[in-house]
């Protein structure tokens, strides 16, 4: 088993090192960034939702706060974008941190609730504080640049988003071997044992949840800064659905099966652009299908079908 | 001064009648069930979309209103019998999927056959204004809330006075001891999924004369539906109705006296001050859990 913990890594990475060389023209290219910044962000909500066993019905919300924060603080104010992205970062995770405590302290899945209205408070904010973020319409983002060095092709902002899901996958890969994630997965498989056990329930949830939240703030900030332009919908309820969506048709507390999930879902509104009006009932038709019959998600259940465990 | 305040209230209290019987919806399906159904609000969509179609195809107006009750009572039950029995006993995550899946699904059926127009219906009764102490009061804010009043009143005798009333509500307190005393649980999962679909739809056809509808109403609607059920204490019935109409009312007053553009997010603001400080929700029980 701990020989191979590492082998879907390489295999990740080589993969990553080969797909610019095979991708066909632009238009894949660009797919493939989004596809990796989407299964950064759904590593972090994988962790929460598959191993804390909790769920966020706002995570586009955070996703929202960095990236405006990389849009407004550098346009109004002449913040370096580096430092702009570390202050989303943290005002995210005070926010989070300041929602969770007392969350976490209840049972059942108030953190849904919670969650979700605080994206939908934020989406609203975002949407009416035209002044500094351009409303309904959104505004363009400064270009990202470190030491003299502009990220502005395609190609650059590929190498970075790769080298950063490499890292993601590692360390969500560590961090589950680790103390703190056995104690995560003793506290979604029964809260009260680990309780008896002496695992600290709530500052451990806060703590996961605080940690996919910076993922979401900094993965929007990257966001932010490869499109160039923000709008309101980065940070709407749908797209935190999808975000979920991602990790659940994947498969719960499944690394691998988070980037299975994030490819997947990237990929599926340009496919089912074809379909013309007809993306809606498609999308939801394939949610429920999947989730009626792989209720574990695509990932554990192949896995479970040929007979390698996770 | 009490003019104006009288006028918040009163729209308030309209569209709180329809988060109630949104809130009804959430607390009869999470009762029978422990599912937070996401499909909620599109079926107070469908009961105004369905409702328009019928009166513009020239169906009589009780008729079409029938129509609009009793389509979505069956699309709860597909909703149902295809997608939540077949998956008993899955996560709640994996639940709440199924159902903002179903959503999209209806969403998503609508806009291709309808359209993606705003409608209206004409009020049942005229749109001639009632004057009272200076605020204004439209007719069809009676027909919601005496309409609103009645299905409260029914609500209540079902659970409390007939034997299947009180078999739905013994499920929700204990399944599988509802099972030993002999009664039929899925019957009851069955009948909650169509009563709370006929409840939000009947919400939806009320006030469409005042607030108009159209294919994507329902998002907004059904999660405002949702916090009414959690400010009542969720699986509280009447709390859910008092969640409701308390909804309504401080969203009509923070639009009229602090800002009508935050309209859209006092509910959610509610949600997490309740959440924070009065975690059971305003009407709900202690409760305690097994291990």
């Amino acid at each position: 088993m701990k020989k191979n913990v590492y082998l879907g890594l390489y295999i990740v990475v080589a993969i990553l090192l080969v797909l610019p060389f095979v991708v066909p023209n632009s238009f894949y290219l660009d797919l493939v960034i989004r596809m990796a910044i989407n299964a950064v962000i759904v590593l972090g909500l994988n962790l929460l939702i598959g191993f804390a066993g909790q769920i966020s019905l706002g995570h586009a919300g955070f996703l929202g706060i960095g990236a405006y924060a990389s849009a407004v603080l550098p346009t109004h104010f002449g913040w370096h974008p580096v430092v702009a992205m570390g202050a989303g970062a943290l005002v995210t995770a005070v926010l989070a941190g300041l929602v969770a405590r007392p969350i976490f302290k209840l049972k059942g899945h108030y953190l849904a609730m919670a969650t979700l209205g605080l994206g939908i408070i934020l989406n609203i904010a975002i949407r009416n504080e035209a002044q500094w973020t351009g409303g309904p319409d959104g505004m363009p983002v400064p270009t990202m640049g470190l030491f003299g060095f502009e990220l502005a092709s395609d190609k650059q902002w590929y190498w970075v988003v790769a080298l950063l899901l490499s890292v993601s996958v590692w360390a969500s890969l560590n961090l589950i071997d680790s103390p703190f994630g056995r104690a995560l997965r003793a506290l979604h498989g029964s809260e009260v044992a680990s309780q008896v056990v002496g695992v600290d329930v709530v500052r451990y949830k806060v703590a996961i949840f605080v940690m996919s939240a910076v993922f979401a703030s900094l993965m929007g900030s990257v966001t932010a800064h490869y499109v160039g332009f923000v709008t309101p919908n980065l940070a709407d309820f749908f797209h935190s659905i999808e975000l979920v969506t991602m990790v659940v048709i994947g498969g719960m507390a499944s690394v691998y099966g988070s980037l299975v999930g994030a490819v997947l879902l990237t990929a599926l509104p340009q496919a089912l652009a074809t379909f013309e009006g007809w993306e809606t009932v498609a999308f939801g038709s394939i949610l429920m299908l999947c989730m009626i019959f792989m209720p574990k998600g695509l990932v554990p259940t192949l896995a479970a079908k040929f007979g390698k465990g996770d | 001064m009490l003019a104006q305040f009288l006028q918040f209230l009163f729209s308030g209290v309209t569209v709180g009648a329809t988060y109630a019987l949104a809130a009804l919806g959430f607390t009869l399906i999470y009762n029978a069930s422990n599912v937070i159904n996401f499909a909620q609000g599109e079926f107070i969509m469908l009961g105004g979309m369905l409702a328009v179609y019928f009166t513009q195809a020239g169906l009589p107006l009780p008729v079409a209103l029938l129509l609009a009750i009793l389509i979505p009572a069956i699309v709860g039950i597909l909703v149902e019998k295809l997608a939540i029995e077949p998956v008993k006993g899955a996560e709640t995550v994996t639940l709440i999927i199924i159902t903002i899946g179903a959503s999209l699904v209806i969403r998503g059926l609508i806009q291709v056959w309808l359209g993606k127009n705003t409608f209206s219906l004409p009020a049942f009764s005229g749109d001639e204004p009632i004057q009272i102490l200076g605020a204004t009061l439209l007719p069809q804010s009676l027909w919601v809330l005496g309409v609103t009043a009645l299905v409260v009143i029914a609500l209540w005798y079902f659970f409390n006075r007939t034997l299947q009333g009180k078999a739905m509500l013994a499920t929700s307190y204990n399944r599988v001891a509802a099972e030993l005393v002999g009664i039929n649980t899925s019957w009851v999962l069955f009948m909650s999924f169509a009563m709370s679909a006929a409840l939000g739809a009947l919400g939806g056809i009320l006030v469409t004369p005042i607030t108009l509808t159209s294919y994507d109403v329902g998002i907004m609607l059904g999660l405002k539906g949702f916090v009414a059920a959690v400010v009542g204490g969720l699986g509280n019935g009447l709390g859910a109705v008092l969640g409701g109409l308390l909804v309504g009312i401080l969203e009509a007053m923070g639009a009229g006296y602090i800002s009508s553009s935050y309209k859209d997010a006092i509910p959610f603001v509610l949600i997490l001050l309740i959440l924070f400080f009065m975690p059971r929700g305003l009407f709900g029980g202690k409760s305690t859990d097994r291990v």
